[in-house]
């Protein structure tokens, strides 16, 4: 039981008695046929229509209207000792399109967020290397070659609470460790390229500044194939929890192997089995055996409207809307399900398709009022088709936490409440 | 314009498209090298076959008196763990249980991670303070807590690659591409895919998910 259970108390109650009083309209409306009253929002002049506003600059960086207050970033505070290593989640729900605002990015450090002056930033290359180098942050803007990518990143833990059964109510919390941003930056090869690899260079270590000198191993092909180093987030900085100066991207693999706050680049000719890469991120089967070095993030997808935090409110026509995305590449279908996986219809996917990127889907439909089962199924390019969570289980067990991928239910009741689900 | 210089022209335009000209030898001479003090400062990465382990030795003895001074608070006196900080000893054999306990007996493979992240992170809060002899009586300590070593053991660069996890065996490399090929090449069902279905969980009996939405609903 969560240390909220008292709220949540409250808010089923404030559940109930709305509930209630729908009824009661309902029956109130039948009483009496009303002439349509002309809505004071059009006939009174309103204040926003009358005085003026701020001036330019009465917010240098500018932010969300304060209408928009409830769409942030929350945490499940019994999942970590602390906040410092911890974890929150992007709240999927409340956005659209495929880009995630910079300020929406869910975060997971370790050791805190570190402050890092860029000017007292360094990258030091070395190892299995013709010529260890340390760059500067203008050193790296100078490189030749500069890139801009959109990829996701997704936790290896995303959906790992939902193992045993359905357990957080909202797409925020069951999948909402996932981001999809335009980073700018060079690709690794440039910088690993001017220290020159030895040929017996078959591995690289990343490691980060902050305090937890975060590290991973990364095998040098995928190294020198779409690996970047960048220092830009759609548009602008880095901001300071997604790694400020200087970030590795790692298009479709484990968010884990990113490295914020990038500083060292060890090229060596084994693996160094850190403590991410044992202890943790590491896949326990049932049988007691553990899958290591599961870097790629399988195909999977989410309904993302309606979801637990967004009801169905309106009878008539609704509009489902979801994510798809595939470590291994571009998604090439979607389906989804109103009826528990009886019926499929394909999704119409708006806006790019790009690999190891967020895909958007739709599917336009009308609400009569009836109890829906929604789930949504991913393939992507490589002909992988999203498993149902209990086929995963079947091959994973129940232990593994990292790579749930299997297809999400929500249920729709009459009155529009929708729950996280498991169905059979 | 005479045809001479119009051709001087054309050259120096030549000249100038072809400047970045650091095509030729691949590099762009960025950077500076990186100094033997600075590598050695930054490199403090071990590896399993003992690359990186710096000189020195401590007795599990030595680890207890340091355990309770600078972790107990978190990790519990016999490394059991306080509250939701992490678990150090323990879990042996649960590995196929219900809920299993990985700790550094039970679950991790290699020894080096030991020295490598209590070195690098631990601490927690003051990472990097602690010196090559205390991280070996550390990491002793946590082996005797594991009942791996006995009470009277002193670990060093010398014997380190003489102990082994028992859990080690256990690791293999990603296979999912074989063992979950299954996955790949269906055809998905579109039309009459099951008889029936029937809800078999719920997340709104556990309750765990905190206020994060407006559930108040009002169907119209
Ligand atoms: C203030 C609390 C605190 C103190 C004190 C502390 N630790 Fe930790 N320890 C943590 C946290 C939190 C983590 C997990 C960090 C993370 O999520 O990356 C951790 C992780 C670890 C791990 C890895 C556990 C695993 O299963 O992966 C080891 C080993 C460890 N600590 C050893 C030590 C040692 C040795 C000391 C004393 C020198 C120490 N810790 C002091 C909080 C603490």
């Amino acid at each position: 039981m969560g240390a909220n259970g008292k709220e949540r108390g409250t808010s089923r109650r404030g559940f109930l008695a709305a509930a209630a009083g729908a009824g009661a309209l309902a029956a109130g409306g039948g009483a009496q046929a009303q002439a349509p009253k002309p809505d004071p929002l059009i006939t009174e002049p309103q204040d926003w229509n009358r005085f003026l506003g701020p001036g330019v600059d009465a917010a240098p960086y500018g932010k969300p209207s304060k209408f928009e207050a409830g769409v942030i970033r929350r945490n499940v505070g019994w999942l970590t000792a602390d906040t410092v290593s911890s974890i929150n989640f992007t709240p999927l729900h409340q956005l659209d399109g495929i880009v995630t605002p910079n300020g929406l990015c869910f975060e997971r450090h370790h050791a805190g967020v570190a402050e890092i002056d860029p000017s007292q930033h360094r990258l030091m290359v070395h190892g299995l290397v013709e010529k260890p180098l340390v760059f500067t942050m203008e050193d790296l803007k100078r490189f030749p070659g500069r890139v801009n990518k959109l990829y996701f990143l997704e936790c290896a833990a995303n959906g790992g609470m939902e193992w045993r059964g359905a357990q957080l109510n909202g797409c925020q919390f069951t999948h909402g460790m996932i981001h999809n941003v335009w980073y700018t930056g060079i690709p690794l090869k440039a910088v690993l390229d001017e220290a020159g690899i030895r040929p017996a260079g078959t591995w690289l270590l990343a490691e980060g500044a902050d305090a937890s000198a975060m590290t991973r191993s990364i095998p040098i092909e995928k190294a020198l194939k779409d690996c970047l180093v960048v220092w830009a987030m759609n548009g602008e900085a880095l901001r300071p929890e997604q790694g400020y100066p200087l970030r590795l991207v790692v298009p479709g693999w484990e968010g884990n192997m990113w490295i914020k706050w990038l500083r060292r680049l060890e090229i060596g000719d084994q693996p160094w089995q850190q403590r991410e890469e044992t202890s943790k991120y590491t896949d326990l089967l049932a049988d007691g055996r553990s899958r290591r070095f599961t870097f790629v993030m399988d195909a999977k997808s989410v309904v993302t409207n309606p979801s637990p935090q967004a009801p169905l409110r309106q009878k008539g026509p609704n509009v489902l809307t979801g994510l798809a995305w595939s470590g291994r590449g571009a998604i090439t279908r979607v389906d989804v399900s109103i009826d528990g996986g009886k019926n499929w219809r394909h999704a119409r996917i708006d806006g790019p398709v790009l690999p190891m990127s967020l895909t958007r889907f739709y599917v336009d439909f009308d609400w009569h009022g009836e109890d829906l089962l929604i789930q949504s199924r991913a393939m992507d390019e490589t002909g992988y088709v999203q498993p149902t969570k209990d086929e995963l289980r079947k091959v994973r067990g129940v232990n593994s936490i990292y790579h749930n991928n299997g297809i999400q239910t929500w249920h729709v009741k009459t009155n529009g409440e929708t729950e996280n689900v498991e169905i059979l | 314009m005479s045809r001479s210089s119009s051709a001087l022209i054309g050259l120096a335009l030549a000249a100038a498209l072809a400047l970045p000209v650091l095509a030729q030898s691949g590099k762009t001479g960025l950077g500076r090298p990186a100094l033997p003090e600075e590598i050695q400062a930054w490199d403090i990465d071990v590896r399993p076959d003992g690359v990186g382990l710096p000189p020195g030795k401590g007795s599990v003895k030595e680890g207890e008196v340091l355990f309770l001074e600078r972790c107990a608070a978190c990790h519990g006196e016999f490394a059991e763990g306080v509250g939701r900080w992490p678990v150090l000893a323990g879990g042996q054999g649960t590995m196929t249980a219900d809920r299993p306990e990985k700790t550094i007996g039970s679950f991790w493979p290699d020894l080096s991670t030991a020295f490598d992240y209590i070195r690098r992170a631990m601490p927690y809060g003051n990472a990097q303070s602690l010196t090559a002899d205390e991280t070996y009586a550390l990491v002793a300590f946590l082996l005797n807590m594991n009942n791996l070593v006995a009470e009277d053991f002193v670990l060093s660069r010398e014997n380190f690659l003489t102990v082994k996890l028992p859990n080690a065996p256990s690791f293999f490399d990603d296979d999912r591409e074989k063992a979950e090929r299954h996955f790949w090449n269906r055809t998905p069902c579109l039309s009459n895919c099951k008889p029936d279905t029937r809800i078999t969980g719920r997340a709104a009996i556990l309750d765990v998910t905190p206020d994060g939405g407006d559930k108040s609903i009002k169907v119209e």
